[in-house]
């Protein structure tokens, strides 16, 4: 049987996935090429932000120290944050937050897909209420793919240039931690390396359906999970953190 | 068509505004009531997606989870609310990306409010209370404007921004029964905010131009003087219940009239921020001009792209 | 190259039962990306089940300096009313 902690630890690699992509998502508000992809990546950003909220209840209530959710949240340090290198990296252009968004939506719903079969009845049921966001995430981002791959020369230019930096960071994904392993064997967690074949699978073809291709010679970057960031994540918390670290212990 | 021709139809026009009729948008309508429709419609639309950005300044540092959703799907109501009301304005003829142009050129004006920074928190928590109260006072008669397709988006529009103001509220309220450094930034911001919010309902009545005739069309109910009193009689019991001081020394409840008597609001600011001097004037437009110049290759790659799958399917099918 | 997006009018079911209503305009580059959009625009609070896009172009429009001869020739057509026709108080379920 997996440990408290160690659950904890699990949920919060899941919910850190959705809450920093959220978050860099949240940064374009007001920012996208026009107002319907803008009202189109807030839905996104809501729906992960949910998501996140969820588990980190959760969390907090496995913790049963009188943690909120925000505590969870807000109050860690920047190695404490498990989530993998992709969802940090920056909103570029309009063809990273595609391409980051793609590459992760298609992993978050086959993950979500195992996750609803867990043992453990709130991650099933967390993950079972994702799913149909996270399908319509799969949807509007693989359909941006396309349009983007097969559009102008431009367009396929910017995406195959953020697919050749973005893509490096996809592996990471399937790399289980040390807590992964842990929640697996105890049939709460998912196998990740198990979703490796199939995402490759969905991902090649639509790319070859936009005309785009994966960079050969790929050399696989990852630390996400163990805590070990890119150099864009302080940033990221500095602006997420930084009214609860200004203005300690007061509710908002 | 002749002059007499026209002088009718226009009385016709008229009449039927009298005896609240509404109009469509392929009724014959007098150039001037398109111009001026097309004027405040744009002008509401470019309000709300410029009014996005000081608000969006902080959804990456809302203090709470629960805090950013909100303010999330708030920011995100403004960018539908500016949606509806560029729809609404495109039924008389004129397109988005000219009414963005008008913006993004200097030509078109908007809601001289969001030239100011939000610098704290508590800005959010003014903005949701003040502004979008003195918003909702100017909005809710328009649901019954004489333009057909103007009122529909207002009816929608109001409907949604119910939660706006609430939302505004509650962070205040929840400032000020916080700590005293929670209290005093709540405090802070009314004073920032409040002169500029009176402003927002508009120039006082024997300087506004345009308040007779948009009294006939029905695209204003009561003169800006009226409305600011009437903003001023519904916010100050709202303040009080906060526990902050609203910042005019001569603000007093008139007995005999029922209402709040208020000391002089400095125009010179009004105007000077209306001709583009307002702290955040530049910075604003600046950033709307380059999400839109930044996007171009977006659009363009998806008109492509539809043009392509197009072609195909006539391929196919040929 | 600086192309507009089409404007497209979305119609909404709210719930099963229901017709197809107005809601609004929006743009998109086609009716994939118009379905897509009306959903993230129009159906935000839960308002449909249901929803067609149409490129506005394709709508064919009644002209209202027409309105004369279309539809005033149906105003005194009062046959068509069941209260044109009298009949006793005592029939009953007519």
């Amino acid at each position: 049987m997996i440990q408290n902690k160690d659950l904890i630890q699990y949920i919060l690699g899941i919910s850190d996935n959705a809450m920093i992509l959220g978050q860099r998502l949240g940064e374009l508000c007001g920012h996208g090429p026009n107002l319907e992809t803008d009202i189109a990546l807030t839905n996104i950003s809501l729906d992960l932000f949910g998501q996140t909220r969820s588990y980190l209840q959760y969390a907090a209530k496995l913790k049963d120290d009188g943690s909120t959710e925000d505590d969870m949240a807000y109050l860690r340090k920047e190695h404490e944050y498990k989530n993998v290198l992709l969802v940090e990296q920056p909103n570029t252009d309009f063809a990273y937050v595609i391409v980051r968004q793609f590459l992760f939506d298609v992993y978050h719903l086959l993950f979500l897909e195992q996750l609803s079969e867990s043992k453990d009845q709130q991650l099933s049921a967390i993950a079972t209420k994702s799913i149909k966001e996270v399908k319509y995430h799969v949807r509007f981002s693989g359909d941006w793919v396309k349009r983007l791959g097969d559009g102008t020369k431009e367009s396929h230019n910017r995406i195959q240039a953020a697919i050749d930096i973005l893509y490096p960071y996809t592996n990471e994904f399937f790399e289980a931690s040390e807590v992964e392993k842990l929640a697996m064997s105890s049939e709460i967690g998912v196998n990740v390396q198990d979703l490796k074949t199939e995402y490759l699978k969905l991902v090649t073809q639509l790319l070859t359906e936009a005309t785009l291709t994966f960079p050969e010679q790929v050399y696989f970057l990852s630390g996400g999970k163990q805590g070990k960031h890119t150099e864009y994540m302080g940033f990221i918390l500095a602006d997420f953190q930084y009214m609860q670290r200004t203005y300690p212990n007061m509710s908002w | 068509m002749s002059e007499a021709e026209i002088k009718s139809l226009e009385a016709i026009f008229e009449q039927r505004i009298a005896q609240d009729q509404k109009i469509e948008p392929k009724d014959w309508m007098p150039e001037k009531y398109r111009k001026t429709h097309i004027r405040q419609m744009s002008q509401h639309a470019h309000s709300e997606i410029i009014g996005m950005l000081p608000e969006g300044n902080w959804i990456t540092r809302a203090p709470s989870l629960r805090r950013k959703v909100a303010l999330l799907a708030k920011v995100q109501d403004e960018a539908g609310h500016g949606l509806y009301l560029y729809s609404a304005c495109e039924t008389l003829g004129i397109s988005r990306n000219e009414l963005y142009d008008q913006l993004h050129s200097g030509k078109a004006k908007y809601s001289s409010i969001f030239n100011y920074p939000t610098i704290t928190w508590a800005d959010i928590g003014a903005i949701g209370w003040l502004v979008d109260g003195a918003a909702i006072i100017n909005q809710v008669p328009l649901c019954n404007t004489s333009y057909g397709p103007y009122a529909r988006a207002m009816v929608r529009v109001c409907k949604e921004e119910s939660f706006h103001q609430r939302q505004g509220y509650e962070i205040m309220l929840t400032l000020c029964r916080g700590t005293e450094e929670q209290k005093a930034m709540a405090q802070d911001a009314l004073n920032r905010w409040w002169w500029p919010s009176l402003m927002m309902l508009g120039p006082t009545d024997d300087e506004s131009v345009h308040t007779e005739q948009s009294m006939k069309w029905k695209l204003k109910r009561k003169t800006n003087d009226e409305l600011r009193q009437q903003f001023i009689d519904q916010t100050v019991p709202q303040a009080d219940i906060l526990g902050i001081t609203v910042p005019d020394k001569e603000l007093k409840f008139n007995e005999e009239r029922g209402s709040y008597d208020f000391g002089p609001i400095d125009w010179e600011e009004f105007w000077q921020v209306v001709k583009g001097n307002g702290p955040c004037n530049k910075q604003r437009i600046n950033a709307r001009v380059s999400a839109w110049d930044n996007g171009e290759w977006v659009r363009d790659a998806a008109v492509a792209y539809a043009q392509k799958q197009e072609d195909k399917k006539m391929a196919t099918a040929s | 190259m600086a192309k507009n997006w089409p404007l497209w009018e979305v119609f909404v079911r709210s719930k099963n039962g229901l017709e197809h209503r107005h809601f609004g305009s929006l743009h998109a580059a086609d009716a994939t990306m118009a379905l897509e959009n009306a959903r993230d625009v129009y159906t935000r609070r839960n308002e449909g089940v249901s929803i067609w896009v149409v490129e506005s172009k394709n709508i064919t429009a009644s002209n209202p300096e027409n309105n004369g001869e279309l539809f005033e020739p149906a105003q005194d057509k009062v046959y068509r009313h069941p209260t044109f026709y009298d009949l006793p108080d005592e029939v009953k379920h007519m």
